[in-house]
Parts: structure tokens; sequence; C-alpha cells
């Protein structure tokens, strides 16, 4: 086909161009902007170079909030796939059950993350809060603010309560679209739960698996509002995530050249894990063919 | 392999059926020979699937007992009645490579892998798949997968039975030919009791010893194909089977002759009609001599399909279809003239059964 050179076609991605410009090109230019520079406001820059991404790469406070995030992130992948799966599996497919459950799975991701943060704030008070007072009277000393241990539980049981539904949707998406036919041969081929799950179900949840996995992680390693309103990132720094330090070194210290740095190596951890997790698992599908 | 016995069974699928029209299958009482091949041939809708699910047991009859060789199943389950069937659009084990699809259903019993190799390899020759044991079922062609799905039924050595739901829909019109062949040549090797669902008339009449055609959950008639096409017990066969199919015209018997319109129709031997109904006259296009002699029809539309003409006419304001070979010609003043012998008469849809063999006046 021959090609046919008409720049006025430019005018109909310039509205997105624009958009994507200002919504993304442009804060990140800012960002790399502040990176290599130094400020004590007044609009003075001072150049900087690679000063503040030495700094960040070479400062505890960065490697400890690094491997929190990651920990904190390979556990809820860890309970939020295979129980999303398990829930999809028991969900019911016809009746009126189906429209029940999926409202109740839905309900947690409509609910603000700030309230999702509040409500488990109110709920694990040791004064006020059910969970809290349940779990005392029952003689277990819980106290989310005091505790790292319980801060970390309860943060992990939140972000499991809220997010856990999303896998679940996904995965059942996928289920709902595996004909009958498929059962009822491997009921006549005589095959047992676990092939069915092996053979038919898992191979059909594979792509919308891929998408939860890599949502549930980018959005885990990036988590801030939640255990921002539940612990504030305490107790100490013991629920001081990424994005949490990040804000604290921005806003809270005025750092503005190590936050950019720290926000530009942060970026690229997410954006290096999210190809890595897609490669591995794209790979691996199509390894088999 | 096994006679597969219908005891009066009927099926609908809301639970307070009441009225015969609620259910989707109308009593069925039947005896399907052991090492059979049937065909249930009927239009969308007729019940041809609910009967096969019912005897594969992924339905329960509402009412009625079904038995294999004499033995009750009718609560059994699918895999404790020991059957195999083969689905409308291919089922395949996606990661599985070929080979592996086909022994799922020997490796799932236990059977030892030693049976299992033999047994498959077996059936990747039969069904020509022997070359793409090692691959991924997930990239073949649908009639390559259609095929791993019927290779998966042929492959357990002693089923009672085979089902099929219309397993060559998916499947190129060239290829049907091929594994329809192949399908009847399995069938004569293995002998197993094989149930072939299918609207399509072509594929039912040259798979099966037997076809049940049904027609609104009720089955009209079973009989070999000469049957239904020299005499069908009902109007539905008469035009659901053969193409054009039969040409039905409302009639008046009076002893010995039929009268449609102003002509008058000798027949064989007079009906024995039992009070009044709607009567109708059928005979079918390959019957009806087109020629200078006979009763006066209009000729609307010649279609030259090859080797025949179908010639649509009217004959006292009746539409019909004559069937001629390539060469008859079509006369300046076309006259019709029916062939006594292949004329039925029909009774409120149902065909008179008086005409036994040699009873020729």
């Amino acid at each position: 086909m021959e090609k046919t050179w008409n720049n006025k076609a430019w005018f109909l991605v310039l509205p997105v161009l624009l958009l994507v410009a200002f919504s993304a090109v442009i804060p990140l230019m800012t960002v790399v902007n502040y990176s290599v520079q130094d400020t004590f406001g007044n609009n003075q820059f001072f150049w900087a170079g690679t000063d503040w991404f030495v700094e960040i790469l070479t400062s505890p406070r960065f490697w400890d909030a690094l491997w929190r995030n990651l920990i904190f992130s390979a556990v809820i992948l860890a309970i939020e796939v295979p129980l999303g799966i398990l829930i999809a599996l028991n969900m019911p497919k016809h009746g009126l059950g189906v429209p029940v459950c999926l409202v109740l799975m839905a309900l947690p991701l409509l609910i603000p993350w700030n309230v999702v943060g509040t409500i488990w704030q109110v709920f694990g008070r040791v004064d006020i809060g059910l969970l809290g007072y349940f779990l005392n009277s029952l003689g277990i000393s819980y106290n989310y603010t005091q505790n790292p241990t319980h801060a970390w539980a309860t943060v992990i049981v939140m972000d499991v309560w809220h997010w856990t539904s999303l896998v679940v949707l996904l995965c059942y998406a996928g289920l709902v679209s595996i004909p009958d036919a498929y059962y009822q041969a491997a009921r006549i081929d005589g095959a047992s739960r676990w092939s069915v799950f092996r053979y038919i179900q898992l191979p059909k949840m594979k792509r919308v698996l891929l998408i939860a996995v890599l949502l549930r992680f980018m959005d885990s390693f990036m988590i801030y509002t939640e255990p921002f309103v539940v612990t504030g990132g305490g107790p100490g720094n013991s629920t001081t995530f990424l994005s949490i330090d990040l804000v604290k070194m921005a806003i809270g210290q005025f750092d503005l050249g190590p936050a950019a740095a720290m926000s530009i190596i942060y970026f690229l951890i997410i954006l290096l894990l999210s190809w890595v997790f897609y490669t591995v698992m794209t790979q691996s599908d199509a390894e088999q063919k | 392999m096994a006679r597969i016995t219908l005891e009066h069974i009927r099926h609908a699928y809301s639970e307070k059926a009441k009225a015969a029209g609620d259910y989707a299958l109308k009593e069925v009482h039947h005896e399907w020979e052991d090492g059979g091949a049937y065909a249930l041939l009927g239009p969308s809708g007729c019940g041809k699937t609910t009967l096969l699910n019912i005897i594969s047991g992924l339905l329960t009859p509402s009412d009625g007992r079904i038995l294999f060789d004499g033995k009750d199943v009718t609560q059994l389950s699918t895999e404790e009645r020991n059957i195999a069937q083969v689905f409308q659009f291919p089922v395949v084990y996606d990661t599985m490579t070929v080979f592996d699809n086909l022994a799922f259903p020997l490796r799932n019993r236990k059977v030892p892998e030693a049976e299992v190799e033999k047994r498959v390899n077996e059936i990747l020759e039969m069904t020509d798949l022997a070359g793409m044991a090692k691959r991924r079922a997930q990239r073949l062609t649908a009639d390559q997968k259609q095929k791993i799905s019927l290779g998966r039924g042929l492959v357990r050595a002693n089923v009672n039975a085979i089902l099929f739901d219309e397993p060559l829909t998916v499947i190129d019109p060239h290829m049907k030919w091929v594994l329809r062949s192949q399908l009847k040549r399995l069938h004569r090797q293995s002998r197993f009791t094989m149930v072939y669902v299918t609207h399509d008339q072509t594929e039912a009449l040259t798979f099966a010893d037997k076809v049940v055609v049904m027609h609104d959950g009720q089955i009209v008639q079973i009989g070999t194909p000469a049957e239904l096409f020299e005499r069908p017990s009902h109007t539905f066969v008469g035009y659901f089977i053969g193409s054009p199919g039969m040409n039905i015209m409302p009639a008046a018997i009076d002893g010995a002759t039929a009268r449609v319109g102003d002509q008058s129709i000798v027949l064989s031997v007079a009906p024995a009609l039992k009070g009044q109904g709607r009567i109708e006259l059928g005979i079918r296009p390959e019957f009806i001599k087109l020629g200078r002699e006979g009763m006066p029809v209009t000729i609307n539309k010649v279609e030259d399909i090859g080797r025949q003409k179908i010639v649509r006419a009217s004959f006292c304001g009746q539409p019909i279809s004559i069937v001629l070979s390539e060469d008859d010609e079509i006369p300046a003043d076309p006259k019709v003239a029916f062939e006594k012998q292949a004329i039925g008469i029909f009774a409120d849809s149902w065909r008179v059964k008086n005409e036994t063999a040699g009873r020729e006046a």
C-alpha cells in the first residue's frame, strides 16, 4: 500500500500529546531537573550532578525502606493471589448468588483509600476499635501503634481485605469464559478436581492472572495512603515504605533534590521489576509452545 | 459396548412441567442395539441434544429409566456409565501435548503406562495425528483439535458407547467428508455403539445404520436411510430428509383415488383412513415424471445444480419441486405424472400405514 503523507494528521494526536505532556512528561522532567540540582528556595538552583543519587543509593534509610517494601509486596502477593483464585473458584456461576457475590467483592474496591485506612485505624484501636478491643479481651496484647509486628500484620490484613477482590474479579472473569463443554469433557475423561484446575482452569486464567499479579505488585510497591493513615509509617520506621519515606523527605524535610533523585530510582525499580514479571510470565507461556 | 434401552424417558428443564408442551423431550421409548451406529437428526431445538445428554448422564431425565445392557444407569454419573462424548466445539487441554491429551482419560483411570502408550499410538495412527504427537495442542487447527476430541473418546478400550454432539460443526466442508469417513471406518473397526447428533441430513445418512429423526421433542421415525427416503412416516421426515424435500399437498381421498385440486390421482391401494383428519398427499421430487402426458403444471423456475435440474413448478396452485437428470428436456406444454408406488398418504401428518408390500391392486 502506498503511504500518504499528510501532516494535518498531527493535529489529531495533538490533544493526547498535550494531555500526556502536562500529566506525565513535564512533571517527570521537573523531577529530573530537581534531582540534579540543589535549591534553598527563592528559585535559586545550584548544579549538583549525581550527588543526590549517590547519597540516596548509599543511605541505609533508602535500602531499609526498599527491603520493607519488597517484603511487603512479596507477602501480599503470596496471600492475595492464591486466596483470590480460591475464592473465584468457589463463587457461584449461575443464579442469584452471582450478583450478590460480585457486589460483595466489589465493595472494598469502591471505598476511597484513605477511608480504608481510617476504617482499619479505628477498627484496630485498643480503646474503641472492635478488633483491638476483642483481641485484647482474648488476652492478646495487640497494639499496632507500639508493636512493629502488630503494625505489619494490620497493614497486611488491611491490604488483603482491600485488594483480594481485584484478584477474585479478574480470575472470575477468566473462569466464566470457560465453556461448559470443557467441564463436561473433563468429567467424561475422569479428571480429578485437581486436574480440572491444573489443565483447564489455570491455563484459562493465566492471562488475567498476569494482569492481576502486575497490578497488585505495582500498587503494593507504591502503597502510601492506607499505611500512612493507619500507622504513619511507625512505630519507629517499621512500616515506612518507599513512598512514605519519599513524602517525608520531600514535604516533611523539604529535601527536594534527594527526594527527586529517589523518585527517579523508585520509578526505575518499578519499571524494571514490572518488566521482569511480564517477561517471565509471558516467556513461560511461549516456551511451552 | 452396550445395548441402550430408553424406557419412557421424558425431560423438562423447568421443575413444574405439566402440559406436554412443557417437555423439551416428550416420551421416548426405544431400544438401541449394541454396536449400532445411530444418528439423531432434527432441527435445532428438537430435543436431540437433550436426549444425548440424558444418555451420557450429564442430565437426569424428569421421568423414565435408561438401561445399559439391561442394567439401570439412570442415577449413575457420567464416569460410572463409562461412556465417551465428543462435543460440538473441540475440547483440548491447551497446555498438554497431543499425546498427553489422548493419554489423559487413560491416565486418569490408572491404566499402566505401557498400555497407555500402545492405545494412544493406535489412535494417533487412526486419526492421522501421528506426526504431531509431541506438539502442544494449543496451536492446532480446529479440525486437528476436533480429531483429538474424537481420539480421547476412542482411546478407552471398553466404553459402553461413544456420543457425538454435532462434532463436525466447526470443521471445513472438505475436512467434514474426510473425518466422517474416518469415523465410519473407526466404527467398523471398533464396533462401539455410537450415537451421533446432527442437523445435517447428509451427515446423518452417511454415518448411521439407523437414523432417528426427531421433531418437536419426540422421535418421529427410526429407520435406515432408505426407509426414511422411501417411506417417511411423518410429513416432517418427508420434507426434512431429501433435497429438495418431499412435496406435500392437501388432498381428499375417495376410495383408491386422491383428489388434489381438480385433479384425480389413482393410488395403488385404497388408504385405510380412520375418521376424518387433515389429509395430505406426499411425493418425492425424484418420483415425479415431467413429460407430455399427465396433469398440467406451470413451471416457475429451473435450477441447474450440475448433474441434476430442480424444477420449481405450480401444480393445482401448490408449489412442487421436480428433480430431473441433466439431460432431460422440459417440454413446452409440461405435464406431470406421479409414480404410484412412491405416493404416500398422510393423515394429520402421520403416514397412513396400510400399504404392505405386494398388495398392489
